[in-house]
């Protein structure tokens, strides 16, 4: 693959006439894309929107010849974050139309149109009067020469190489987090149990909305150390899911 | 190459725009998150034109970081909603006032 993007890198051509084509047409497909997603009233639909811009963003990405974005752009937005947007819209069951039309804040819609027309205005206008370059460029090394992929590859495991690790530890807490908030507390798996919860949160009572969340997180955190512990020593695990059972038994106590 | 950086900013500037309107506007959590990935990519646009305007290699390695980070934001983003949807059985953002004291 390596090998292909380089490929791809060095046989762009640089026409006049056809870039112009391809941005207008990649511009009016994100442009199209992006107001999709906002008015589409299926999330189905806003998630299909989101592809097209997705892909009109990576083909703007290959006209500025940064080929291995575009592709890790397709690969790991339209490839991984769309599926899961999808996976979680059929996986809750809320494709179903809702109704845009409905304002359930008076004045908040020309607000915010208010708001961003004025931003997008003093954006556009700061780039008409203010210069782009501030320092010097070349700070992480030049963007022609090799191929963007070698080039890529050589900042980031140079200049770059703590970022990089890093976003390493980023990825391993966000694994750790959506293990811990999706799963379900063992012996809360009775939809009555949650719905007495979540009747004790409406009533409003003071220790409730603490209760039924504190413990899920904490026996989370216990899973997630597990494999730790047992690496010291093969005893651990046994305690540990003992501890579970005691955490939850306790929380079916408070809520 | 003959379009301007210009014209890319723009493009980016306006994307960005929708994207921040389509959160400040929309009630479904689902429909913000998928606003908000707009605005990443109206940045990343930016990252990348000024990349190839300024012949540095940077900005394209701050879109590798802005694409590693965006996909973590969803998958606990995402997760933070089914927990939600699992207790209160709505993705609507005026349904989530438990908070508010």
């Amino acid at each position: 693959m390596t090998a292909l993007l380089g490929v791809l890198v060095t046989s762009l051509p640089h026409p006049t006439i056809p870039d112009v084509g391809v941005f207008a047409v990649s511009a009016a497909i994100v442009l199209a894309g992006a107001i999709g997603v906002v008015v589409a009233r299926n999330p189905v639909h806003s998630a299909l929107m989101l592809v097209m811009t997705l892909f009109g963003v990576a083909v703007l990405f290959v006209l500025q010849q940064a080929s291995f974005l575009a592709a890790v752009q397709v690969i790991v937005y339209a490839g991984a974050i769309v599926v899961l947007f999808l996976f979680v819209i059929m996986f809750l069951g809320v494709d179903k139309e809702e109704n845009v039309a409905a304002e359930p804040l008076r004045g908040q819609r020309p607000l915010a149109v208010g708001l961003v027309a004025l931003g997008t205005t003093g954006l556009l206008l700061l780039g008409q009067v203010s210069r782009w370059t501030t320092g010097q460029p070349h700070v992480a090394g030049s963007d022609s020469g090799a191929p963007n992929v070698n080039l890529i590859g050589k900042s980031l495991y140079t200049t770059y190489l703590f970022p990089f690790e890093a976003t390493s530890a980023l990825l391993i807490i966000a694994v750790v987090g959506a293990v811990v908030l999706a799963r379900r507390p063992p012996s809360a798996t009775s939809s009555s149990e949650v719905e007495e919860a979540d009747a004790a949160l409406d009533a409003g009572s003071a220790p409730a909305p603490g209760a039924p969340t504190a413990p899920a997180a904490a026996t989370g955190t216990a899973t997630g150390s597990a494999p730790d512990g047992s690496d010291a020593d093969p005893v651990r695990p046994e305690p540990a899911t003992t501890r579970r059972g005691d955490g939850t038994g306790d929380a079916g106590v408070d809520a | 190459m003959s379009i301007s950086p210009g014209w890319y900013l723009s493009l980016s500037v306006v994307l960005f725009a929708i994207g921040a309107l389509g959160v400040l506007v929309r009630r479904n959590v689902l429909i913000m998150f998928m606003c908000v990935e707009l605005m990443l990519n109206a940045a990343n646009l930016a990252f990348v034109t000024f990349a190839r305007t300024l012949h540095d290699i940077g900005g394209q390695v701050l879109v590798f970081f802005v694409l590693v980070v965006a996909a973590a934001e969803v998958v606990v983003g995402l997760g933070i909603v089914v927990a939600i949807f699992r207790r209160r059985a709505s993705t609507n953002a005026d349904d989530l006032h438990l908070m508010k004291g």
